[in-house]
């Protein structure tokens, strides 16, 4: 073997690992409208899962389903084997699920590196009165704390905003931040909202580049949303496809390609 | 200043154990890493130098073999051409941007045995051509990031090889074989191969001695008064003769502080950091610098504007003076001190230029407007000219004697002829001993009587400086047999902010022409400002009122041109703005940025013909390669434009010296 972890393609090999999280029968209806209706599938450990489907088929709600954002009517979610009915966003923090946005939601007037810091926040252990102090044990933690997130700004290569207010910063940009805060928690289970919506190519392409490496030298296991289908064919190792809150089709890229209920949701079909 | 201690220190690590020993606790090179400027003082980096050649000499790597240096400017990187100097091996350092099938050239023709590379990309772009190199033996990397799983057998880490050779060395005797391997080691030993960015065809190993590399270092040193309390930053390819010699061989030489960036990105903010106090950077990075001020200051409130241009007029009026010790009436001196505490000062600050002491541009013409609002904010820039061949100095700028079209005088040590053809021939000390495995070309480029062609055609104006007008085999002729200079005409396009890249058509023909790049930066803010709705370069390209504004600027070239006896012929008639930027990637610039005119005239074939048959629009469509290697078209349909003439100037008034 020739020093290659990745193949010529750019998928990466990785052995199936056991389950990290399952989705057993969730659903979740707002009022009358049934967002999502008895869906079930699982997650492997360290490996690049892709949510993918028309407009409003309920991936959103899915993630947020899985992050304890919503709390779905009927079904459970297994994660590291535990399981609850009902889990709580900052549970799902504390319990190593971190998450990015479809619509960036950073600090604005906070720099990259304060941006980035907060996603430390719950590993800090020191109280606010040692905090304030700046001294002794809290500085002793922070400079720990920088450290980590020195290495994030370096591995996204974002050295130069390092001290800029991220408003001001361009959407892409922006998008790495927010990986980057997801990053500082050092998640089991990385979840990503649309990572590239509304990039260009070149961006979209480093922020692959990105996501296999966090894949493959942290060992992050991702489950990711996303629209464009070359980026979720080249980057994931199994694919799970929504309509209108069903699930319709669950399997290798290859697979789900050629499933003629994804080729009708897709383009569309005369009923 | 050095001459005596170069005389006993006559290769670069003999150098380096010179410094460790007289000033081993002053700081040789800082890194910043993690967002902390990281520092190695001249002991710690004999040290760390000695063990690497250890290390390198236990892999198998022997006297008289090739080192490829692949990366940007790291400390460990520098650090490996003096360890493969150290057992006298040749360091051949490689531009790093380059798309493998480049460096695949380099690397077979140089017969590198080793490469030392900066990171994964690098590694994972070698293994891409691993076929093709048969000599490679051994890859070393710095930054270990990605390269966890890869097969180390053949892979290993810069930092392991230094802790294997200091274990080696731990036995005495290892010790003493080490230094006499240094000891071998003579000034007239090849130093250094440094590979020509290519201009024109094929890369050439330019072959420099130890002695050479020195010569040059000391020219540089001894005419500006660089010592140990220097700052430079360095950031500019390591494969280029300007880099190797300031921040590699006048380091060594003269002892000053050698600064790495945290990435080609902050370089701005670190520089500001440091404060350096020698600076050196081709025309296009002072170019940037402005624009973005330029385009900050728009944003500015009215007040602050307001300041900031008039303090600026009041430098255009009295700052060069001041800078060039000349009298200025004390009104003018009052107000420069009251612009210089307001903006010139906090600007020098911007820029991190604060603590300079002299800054070089050279590589590309300056544009007269560019040069002199650096100097005339205070900050002492001059020029050079300058080729690998070289050793890089043949003229510079003396304190006191700066125009901002000309290139200087002779640099110490060296004598310049001008030939019949007007090219300017040199020869000094420094000068190589010859392009690597290519004697005849090596014969073409050197005189019987040792001077070396250096391909400019340019001439001396009254004072003794050395005006470069061209490539000489470039200066063409229309068909008229009016002269035509392409890179005159595009130097004088380019002095515009809204042109980024222009490339001139004429050669043969009846009438000259150009393509022009917008930049992307002051066009688009000019955009802005001014309500006009683009998505893409291409679509703002293609606007009509950016259309309208190029052609205010190539008339304003034309007016010049027509101005200047011999230039009037070469006026540009027609011209067109490209659909899509000039990149290195796609092969129409050189890695140094310069315009393959050749090559464009062949990619734009289409363009290039609606040119001169009158078509008023013309269909293209071109293939470009991204980062990845991977290819992707994009077709476009590009306006031509014509141009207004003028009447020529009345031939043979003023003396031809003073024409170009």
């Amino acid at each position: 073997m020739n020093a290659e972890p990745i193949n010529v393609t750019g998928t990466p090999i990785r052995a199936k690992g056991e389950i990290l999280l399952s989705v057993e029968n969730i659903s979740l209806r707002f009022g009358g409208v049934k967002a999502i209706t008895d869906v079930s599938f699982d997650i492997r450990k360290g490996e690049i899962r892709a949510i993918i489907g028309p407009n409003g088929a309920g991936k959103t709600s899915m993630l947020n389903c899985i992050n304890g954002f919503y709390q779905p009517q009927e079904g459970q979610i297994v994660f590291k084997g535990e399981r609850r009915a009902k889990m709580r966003p900052h549970r799902a923090a504390a319990g190593g699920i971190a998450r990015t946005f479809q619509n960036v939601a950073l600090f604005k007037g906070m720099s990259t590196l304060d941006n980035i810091m907060t996603g430390r926040t719950l590993k800090m252990k020191k109280g606010f009165f040692w905090q304030a102090l700046r001294h002794g044990p809290a500085m002793q933690e922070e400079i720990a704390h920088r450290r980590v997130v020195e290495d994030i700004i370096d591995f996204l290569q974002i050295e130069h905003i390092r001290k800029l207010p991220v408003g001001k910063l361009p959407y892409g940009l922006q998008k790495r931040v927010e990986l980057g805060r997801a990053l500082a928690m050092e998640p089991e289970l990385l979840l990503l909202d649309e990572p590239m919506a509304g990039m260009n190519l070149e961006e979209k392409e480093d922020m692959c580049r990105f996501i296999l490496d966090v894949n493959n030298q942290f060992g992050t296991t991702i489950a990711l949303i996303e629209h464009d289908m070359g980026v979720v064919m080249d980057l994931s190792d199994r694919v799970v496809v929504l309509e209108y809150g069903r699930k319709i089709a669950d399997g290798t890229p290859d697979e789900v390609k050629a499933n003629q209920k994804v080729i009708d949701a897709y383009l569309g079909v005369a009923h | 200043m050095a001459s005596g201690t170069a005389g006993q220190a006559d290769t670069f690590p003999k150098l380096l154990l010179r410094n460790a020993r007289e000033r081993a606790s002053r700081v040789a090179f800082r890194h910043k890493d993690l967002g902390i400027w990281q520092s190695w003082n001249w002991a710690e980096v004999a040290e760390h130098v000695r063990n690497f050649a250890k290390g390198l000499h236990d892999l198998g790597l022997k006297r008289g073999e090739k080192v490829a240096i692949i990366g940007q400017n790291r400390p460990r990187l520098y650090w490996s051409m003096c360890a493969a100097q150290w057992i006298g091996a040749i360091p051949v350092p490689v531009y790093a941007d380059g798309v493998a099938e480049e460096m695949a050239y380099v690397l077979d023709h140089a017969e590198a045995v080793f490469a030392v590379v900066q990171d994964q990309e690098q590694v994972d772009k070698l293994l891409s051509i691993a076929d093709r190199l048969p000599h490679l033996r051994h890859m070393l990397y710095d930054e270990p990031r990605g390269l966890r799983d890869y097969d180390h057998s053949k892979l290993h880490a810069i930092e392991a090889v230094i802790a294997n050779g200091a274990r080696a060395l731990k036995d005495p005797q290892a010790q003493a074989a080490l230094a006499r391997e240094m000891e071998q080691g003579q000034g007239s030993d090849l130093g250094i191969i440094l590979y020509t960015s290519g201009t024109t065809g094929r890369p050439k190993g330019v072959m420099l001695s130890h002695y050479n590399v020195l010569i040059a270092a000391e020219i540089g040193c001894g005419f500006d008064g660089l010592n140990e309390t220097d700052e430079v930053i360095a950031y500019l390819p390591i494969a280029w003769v300007g880099d190797h010699v300031f921040s590699y061989a006048q380091a060594m030489l003269a002892g000053f502080c050698v600064n790495c960036p945290e990435s080609p990105d902050t370089v701005i903010d670190d520089r500001r950091e440091v404060g350096t106090t020698y600076a050196f950077a081709p025309p296009r990075v002072f170019e940037n610098m402005l624009t973005v001020t330029m385009v900050r200051m728009e944003d500015a409130g009215a007040l602050k504007r307001r300041m900031f241009h008039y303090f600026l007029d009041v430098a255009k009026r009295y700052g060069e003076q001041i800078l060039n010790g000349e009298s200025v009436p004390l009104k003018g001196r009052l107000l420069y001190k009251l612009g210089d505490w307001l903006v010139y000062g906090p600007l020098r600050n911007r820029f991190g230029l604060t603590n300079i002491k002299v800054g070089y541009t050279a590589g590309e013409a300056i544009g007269p407007e560019l040069f002199r609002f650096y100097r005339s904010i205070g900050v002492n820039l001059k020029q050079l000219y300058g080729q690998t061949e070289a050793g890089v100095y043949i003229t510079m700028q003396p304190n006191g004697e700066i125009k901002a079209d000309t290139v200087g005088k002779p640099a110490p040590m060296v004598e310049i002829r001008i030939d019949d053809n007007g090219e300017v021939l040199y020869r000094s000390p420094s000068i190589f001993g010859g392009y690597y495995k290519d004697p005849d070309k090596t014969a073409e480029t050197m005189t019987a009587d040792g001077y070396v062609r250096s391909g400019d055609a340019g001439f001396f104006d009254d004072g003794g400086h050395l005006k470069i007008i061209d490539r000489a085999k470039d200066v063409g002729k229309l068909a008229s047999g009016d002269l035509f200079p392409p890179k005159y005409i595009e130097n004088k396009l380019k002095f515009y902010p809204n042109i980024k890249e222009a490339v001139a058509f004429g050669q043969g023909r009846d009438y000259a022409t150009v393509a022009l790049n917008i930049d992307l930066i002051a066009v688009g803010n000019w955009a802005e400002r001014n309500n006009v709705v683009y998505a893409s370069y291409q679509e703002l390209a293609g606007h009509d009122l950016v259309y309208d504004m190029i052609a205010k600027h190539v008339d304003e070239v034309n007016r010049s041109l027509a101005s200047e006896p011999m230039m009037g012929g070469a006026q540009i008639k027609r011209f067109l703005i490209l659909h899509k930027e000039l990149d290195a990637d796609d092969g129409e610039l050189t890695r140094t940025q310069k315009v393959r005119r050749g090559f464009i005239a062949e990619r734009y074939a289409p363009l290039v013909a609606a040119l001169y048959d009158g078509s008023d629009a013309a269909d293209i469509s071109t293939e470009v390669t991204f980062e990845d290697g991977r290819k992707g078209v994009i077709a476009a349909r590009v306006k031509v434009r014509d141009a207004k003439l003028y009447p020529a100037a009345v031939e043979g008034a003023p003396s031809s010296a003073k024409a170009a």
